[in-house]
């Protein structure tokens, strides 16, 4: 593999040099074709099919047990699918050791090698028997200015603080210049704080190198702020893939607007084309094309109820989805107050909704008070019954 | 893209494709389990199928035919059963024999005479039979026919079957058997003694505010620097016939059940103190200020958190202590005096009566208990860690002078038992002749005027441990790393897994017996390492094996399992890794392995006794010779040597790791 200088990292989009021939420009450069795992009778992935182009920051998201780290140790070469197949640039990767693969990997643990100094950690890929020892220093300097620890070159890994390792993990990673950068939660050993700021440097890195990436986390918030796409996992199937604002705006599966952000969920019934029936009350929805008469789950986040005071004096929506309703509780969350409303027209469901401080001024919305709610039209999501 | 119905396409399963690297670390693996099979698993067989093999002439498989005087007419063919019913020269008891028997049967004709004219014919009537001519081995149908002069150099050669022979005969020898109840009685007293002496021990020493508590510690582990020979040795000066207090015998002999059960506490001791030690160390406090808030007392308090917290380590102690005594060889020898245990059976039958089919049966005996001990040891030591990663709040003595006070004494009554024994081996190598001119002299340390091997053995010894501690290192380290940091190959790991294990469960009687029937064939390939120097290391790293092993297992697991994953993305050979990164960390644990089996190789009698030559003899067995000769002081004094080798070494290893670990290991300082 070529490696990046300073002049061409800094170039937005990287090309894969060796391979433009093999693959035409801007396909997909990794191709992950119907891949399934099993372990025993265990099934940790079920037919997995994805692309995902150069230069692209890839996040797989899900809860644990969902398929995601498998996907990537079978990207790794680190455990072999059962079937399936896997190009990345054009060459058919499936079943080739890891060493024959193009791609650093940044692990939970970092594992740094605890008896190397920092620049020793850094230069261990790029010692190799041809390359003259002042190359190396000047890769390792360059290195670690790109991950501003240039200070700590000869200290040991176990003299730095957590988010450190964590850069010099990445830093050696990209010391080859790989093709592939996979990162198997990479931030998830962090406190809190650390996290948000490291996530931030991480994607601006990637960035700047231009690297295609594949993040694995069981963290939405991560995945949200990070991804250029994300790939929703679930029992070893993709429920999803979008961009952060697809995937939440517009979930594909109840699971998908379930696991990431919040929802109320009601047991519902259609009615007809748009629109839906909850505890009597007849609503419009989002488009959708299930049947009338099917059994249904509604959906909306309590972020996307919009209050109203009862005299209606503001510019109100459809006068299906306004609902007058009684404030049943009030939780103060910091920086927004998390509302339990009900209402006769209900039946027996409680609609949660976050307001902002602001509104709760406003508006005056007190426990036991009355107010309307609005359940925006686009914002009311209606998913077929599991199973 | 349905969840619950997804099967899985029908297809052909990818299989890896293997890097280089990966082809490496079998052939090492590969390497490393054909040692262990060729070092362990196939001496053990052979020493199996030799213990059910039992030999017999069967006369019904041979004919013979007579001719009168002329050497033309025949009589009709008759079988050496038939010949024999009728002159009955051949008794019952001749058909039992060894694999070396050799039958003639000239005896069966009366009238024979080697000048007569007559001839014979002889033929087997079935495949397996077999006789000799001479030094000419015959088979087949085909008969042979012969001059009288000829046929009295006819032997007929014994048919092995396989069964359960040798076991029903050793049942049938009372003296044998009654070894069995010996050796069980013999573990179970010194078990008991030992368990309660260390629990003792282990309870001063981690749960009271007694000083020294690291001098006792030390003195404590003197016995594992000695061959096991040293106590009895010891005992002898101290309780035998003219031994300094033998009217504290009160007319009972120390020759026998006794001093077995009194050197065997010694020997044990740092074994049983070390498991039930640790044990006792990791107590959660938060169960005795429980006990306490329950106004439980003292005594209640003892035994319903302390007895059972430690009870694992208890049990797993018992263990060890009991296949200690019941394999030791050396203790038995020198103090047992007419008092049969299994492992001097052994010894007998091979060395002094050359019956290797009944030294193999007593072997398999031994095997027996061993293998029980160490399958219920693997399965309590999984429990024990269950219990280890529960531990929370430490326990930290508070002062109690009473209860300290009693510790320390207690704990100086055990020092003093430890320091008297080895004071007396000193004494008794340093002074002319005890106890009766005790004027210091080196004249003991005068090796070579004793049978024995004399200081060449000494200097084989400290040979062989080198080679032992070099080789040993090597082999266990890198097949420990293999089996734990490489993938796939799951029944290949697990079977190499096994075969690490089995050692532990072997005595070292029996594995010096098996390595005769193995090495010393001459069919063996490997025949020419008999009788060397590779032998006995092959042997003692053998033996030594499972401890070492688990040492560099518990370092290698605590090595982050994604280094290798890290080192193939970074498109480095692991040799490259291994040497930068896993041996500099696992440095302390190498260290020890090395130690440890040089230690026991000095001090080993039990396998090499069968495996020396002339020119390999070493300092264990010198002593063990020696005593056997009657020459006790100069073997007490060859035991001393193997002392300050041993602590010398120790003295050694702790100035190399110190030295090593400030250079090397920097960066564990934060």
């Amino acid at each position: 593999m070529r490696h990046v200088t300073v002049s061409e990292a800094a170039t937005p989009v990287r090309s894969a040099p060796d391979m433009q021939g093999a693959h035409p420009a801007a396909a997909d450069y990794l191709a992950i074709d119907n891949i399934w795992k099993s372990f025993g009778d265990f099934l940790a992935l079920k037919g997995v099919s994805l692309s995902i182009k150069d230069g692209e920051f890839v996040c797989f998201l899900g809860p644990s047990g969902c398929g995601k780290t498998t996907l990537l140790r079978a990207i790794a070469g680190l455990d072999l699918q059962t079937l399936g197949t896997i190009q990345q640039a054009g060459r058919d990767i499936s079943t080739l050791p890891p060493s024959k693969r193009d791609y650093g990997i940044v692990f939970q643990s970092y594992a740094l090698f605890p008896n190397l100094t920092i620049e020793k950690n850094i230069a261990f890929g790029l010692e190799n028997a041809n390359r003259p020892k002042a190359e190396i220093k000047a890769r390792v300097a360059e290195l670690l200015e790109l991950v501003g620890l240039s200070s700590q070159a000869k200290k040991y890994p176990a003299q730095l603080s957590g988010g450190q390792q964590q850069r010099i993990a990445l830093a050696r990673a990209m010391a080859v210049s790989p093709g592939l950068l996979l990162l198997d939660e990479p931030l998830s050993a962090l406190d809190a704080k650390v996290r948000v700021h490291l996530r931030h440097e991480i994607k601006e890195l990637q960035r700047k190198l231009g690297v295609t990436t594949i993040m694995v986390t069981h963290d939405q918030e991560e995945a949200l702020s990070m991804a250029d796409r994300i790939v929703v996992m679930n029992h070893g199937v993709i429920e999803q893939i979008g961009t952060p604002t697809e995937v939440y705006r517009h979930p594909k599966t109840l699971f998908v607007a379930d696991f990431i952000g919040e929802t109320n969920q009601f047991p519902a019934k259609v009615t007809d084309t748009g629109r839906v029936a909850l505890g009597g009350t007849d609503l419009v929805c989002a488009p959708h094309d299930i049947a009338p008469g099917s059994e249904v789950t509604a959906v909306i986040r309590p972020v996307d109820v919009i209050p109203h005071s009862l005299d209606g004096t503001e510019q109100i929506g459809t006068p299906e989805n306004l609902i007058d309703v009684t404030v049943d509780q009030m939780e103060f969350l910091g920086s927004f107050w998390r509302c339990r409303l009900a209402s006769p027209r209900f039946g027996e469901n409680i609609l949660v909704a976050d307001f902002s401080l602001n509104a709760v001024r406003r508006l005056g919305i007190e426990t036991g008070g009355q107010m309307r709610a609005e359940l925006p039209q686009g914002r009311m999501l209606v998913f077929a019954k599991a199973g | 893209m349905s969840v619950a119905t997804a099967t899985m396409p029908r297809g052909r399963t990818l299989r890896p494709q293997l890097s280089s690297d990966d082809m490496v670390k079998r052939g090492l693996m590969l390497v490393i389990s054909l040692y262990l099979i060729v070092a362990l698993a196939l001496p053990l067989y052979v020493l199996l199928s030799k213990s059910l093999s039992t030999y017999q002439f069967d006369l019904n498989i041979f004919e013979i035919q007579r001719s009168d005087e002329t050497g033309t007419n025949f009589s009709p063919a008759r079988t050496v059963a038939d010949l024999n019913a009728e002159v009955n020269a051949i008794t019952p008891d001749q058909l039992n024999t060894s694999s070396d028997g050799r039958l003639h049967v000239t005896g069966l004709f009366q009238d024979f005479s080697f000048r007569s004219p007559v001839k014979y014919r002889i033929r087997a009537t079935t495949d397996n039979a077999s006789f000799l001519v001479g030094s000419e081995l015959k088979r087949g149908k085909d008969w042979v026919e012969l001059d009288s002069n000829t046929f009295r150099r006819v032997v007929l050669r014994p048919v092995s079957t396989i069964g359960l022979d040798n076991f029903v005969s050793y049942f049938s020898t009372p003296a044998l058997a009654k070894s069995i109840g010996n050796s069980l009685l013999m573990g179970v007293i010194s078990t008991v003694l030992v368990i309660g002496i260390a629990f003792g021990l282990g309870y001063a020493l981690n749960r009271s505010r007694m000083p020294f508590k690291s001098v006792f510690r030390l003195i404590v582990t003197i016995p594992i620097l000695v061959p096991s020979l040293l106590p009895g040795i010891a005992l002898v000066y101290l309780f035998g016939n003219q031994g300094l207090l033998k009217n504290w015998m009160m007319g009972y002999s120390i020759y026998g059940p006794i001093g077995i059960v009194i050197g065997s506490v010694f020997f044990t001791l740092p074994h049983a103190l070390l498991i039930i030690s640790t044990a006792l160390s990791v107590a959660d406090a938060r169960h005795y200020e429980a006990a306490a808030s329950l106004r439980a007392s003292k005594w209640r308090t003892f035994w319903t958190v302390t007895v059972p917290g430690a009870r694992y380590g208890i049990i797993s102690a018992a263990f060890v202590v009991f296949t200690m005594v019941i394999t030791d060889f050396g203790l038995p020898k020198v103090i047992g005096g007419q008092y049969n245990m299994l492992a001097v059976d052994i010894y007998k039958q091979v060395i002094g009566q050359q019956n290797f089919e009944m030294g193999a049966v007593v072997s398999v005996l031994l095997l027996v208990p061993a293998v029980v001990a160490f399958f219920v040891d693997r399965a309590i030591q999984k429990k024990q860690v269950a219990l280890l990663s529960a531990r929370s709040v430490p326990y930290d003595p508070k002062p109690n002078p009473g209860f300290d006070w009693g510790c320390f004494a207690y704990c100086s009554l055990i020092a003093a038992f430890i320091l008297v024994m080895i004071g007396v081996c000193q004494l008794a190598a340093t002074v002319k002749f005890w106890p009766y001119d005790l004027t210091l002299s080196m004249r003991n340390f005068r090796f070579d005027l004793m049978d024995g091997g004399g200081w060449g053995a000494y200097h084989n010894s400290i040979k062989m441990a080198l080679l032992t501690a070099f080789f040993g290192t090597v082999i266990v380290f890198t097949g420990a790393y293999m089996v734990e940091k490489s993938d796939g190959f799951r029944i290949g790991r697990s079977m190499f897994q096994f075969l690490a294990m089995l050692p532990m469960a072997v005595p070292g009687m029996v594995l010096g017996l098996a390595y005769i029937f193995f090495f010393n064939n001459p069919a063996n390939p490997l025949n020419t390492i008999y009788g060397t120097m590779t032998i006995l290391v092959v042997c003692t790293v053998t033996h030594f094996y499972t401890v070492s092993h688990l040492t560099a297992l518990t370092a290698l697991k605590q090595m982050d399992r994604e280094f290798e994953p890290v080192a193939a993305s970074l498109k480095q050979p692991f040799h490259k890794l291994f040497f930068r990164v896993t041996v500099p960390v696992c440095l302390p644990a190498i260290l020890d392995i090395a130690i440890y089996l040089f230690v026991n190789a000095m001090t080993t009698v039990s396998a090499v006794v069968f495996l020396y030559s002339t020119q390999t003899q070493l300092a264990s067995v010198a002593v063990l010779n020696m005593d056997d000769a009657g020459d006790i002081a100069p073997a007490a004094a060859m035991g001393m040597m193997i002392f300050y080798t041993n602590v010398f070494a120790r003295l050694v290893h702790g100035v190399i790791s110190r030295f090593l670990l400030v250079r090397t290991q920097t960066w564990r300082k934060r």
